[in-house]
């Protein structure tokens, strides 16, 4: 839920990448933080295994600068992937304003997808929020390994198995390159900062 | 002014005057009888309000999300061992410590502090602060 500050005009708003594990959350973090560094002014917070797995969550705030006179200050976050995680994952998404849903376009993880979709409804169920009306952006990672005849999912697959009946914008991509990871941020800066805006009239 | 809108609500916003009261009460309970730094934040990691003394400057936001995760992890922990909370966190440093203590059912109230304060006192300070901030923001901030 966001946070609007009327003295010092300012709005906190937070976005959750969620997704199965080895997704490429991280990643888009990570090339977030590397590509908008000097409106970083601080660290990105990680929480890891000593597998450099995700344990509790990433968190980078970001500033957008002001948008209607109120300085927007985002807070980017991701959520542990590993199935048994979930009790972290459920705690990482209290409050949350937007969902980016990273899938992972591998053939061999599309139940995977599947079965964190359906986690993510369970657990924005818990918060009284559903997947439908919460600004959510859909994100078909790891486009790039079709060029190492890894076999992927086609895009129609992906949009048939998890964004059929949600029809949110999605976006082939490939976090480890960075192609469309800031495309992705604006889609969702973009729907969540609407969503509140529409909240606030 | 405060809107406060629960169900499904997206936001919920504070006005001058009501962050002006709760800066008030963190500055004269905390921040003058020595607390380094102290922050209101709620349970999702947004910041409500934040002070310190000049001296002792942190990265509030990350400490805000770190915080908010660490207190909600601690809850789940309590209900697995049959508590419904623990409504009070201490951690202990060797120069800096962090105190946390839930403000009604969304919000934590962090304090940082030094060895100029015994943990007692804190607490007592904290728990005034506290039933203060609640009298400013009243019952209908509950989120």
């Amino acid at each position: 839920m966001a946070f609007v500050n009327l003295k010092n005009k300012e709005v906190q708003v937070k976005i959750v990448y969620y997704g199965p594990g080895r997704g490429g959350k991280t990643t888009n973090l990570e090339y977030i933080y590397k590509k908008f560094n000097s409106r970083i002014k601080t660290e990105m917070i990680t929480i890891k295994t000593q597998g450099d797995r995700t344990l509790f969550f990433d968190f980078l705030p970001l500033g957008l600068g002001k948008i209607k006179g109120h300085e927007i200050k985002i807070q980017l976050y991701t959520v542990p992937g590993q199935v048994k995680y979930n009790a972290t994952r459920r705690l990482v998404l209290r409050g949350v304003d937007g969902v980016v849903f990273v899938a992972d376009s591998m053939a061999v993880r599309r139940k995977h997808n599947i079965l964190s979709l359906k986690n993510l409804q369970e657990n924005l169920a818990a918060y009284n929020k559903s997947i439908f009306k919460i600004p959510l952006v859909m994100q078909y990672n790891k486009r790039d390994l079709a060029s190492q005849g890894i076999p992927l999912l086609s895009v129609a697959t992906l949009q048939k198995d998890l964004n059929s009946k949600l029809k949110a914008p999605a976006l082939e991509a490939s976090a480890l390159e960075g192609k469309n990871v800031t495309e992705t941020l604006k889609k969702i800066i973009l729907l969540t900062v609407a969503s509140l805006e529409r909240e606030l009239q | 002014m405060i809107f406060c809108l629960g169900g499904e609500a997206l936001t919920y916003s504070l006005g001058q005057v009501e962050l002006d009261g709760i800066e008030e009460v963190l500055k004269t309970d905390l921040i003058d009888v020595g607390v380094h730094c102290v922050f209101l934040i709620d349970m999702a990691g947004n910041i409500i309000a934040s002070l310190d003394n000049g001296k002792n400057q942190h990265d509030i936001y990350s400490l805000a999300a770190l915080a908010a995760g660490n207190f909600g992890a601690v809850s789940t922990m309590a209900k697995i061992i049959g508590e419904e909370e623990f409504s009070l966190l201490f951690h202990k440093g060797q120069k800096e410590s962090i105190h946390f203590s839930k403000v009604l059912t969304d919000f934590l109230l962090i304090t940082i502090f030094g060895q100029e304060i015994s943990l007692g006192f804190l607490r007592l300070k904290v728990a005034e602060a506290i039933e203060k901030i609640k009298e400013t923001l009243g019952p209908s901030l509950e989120v």
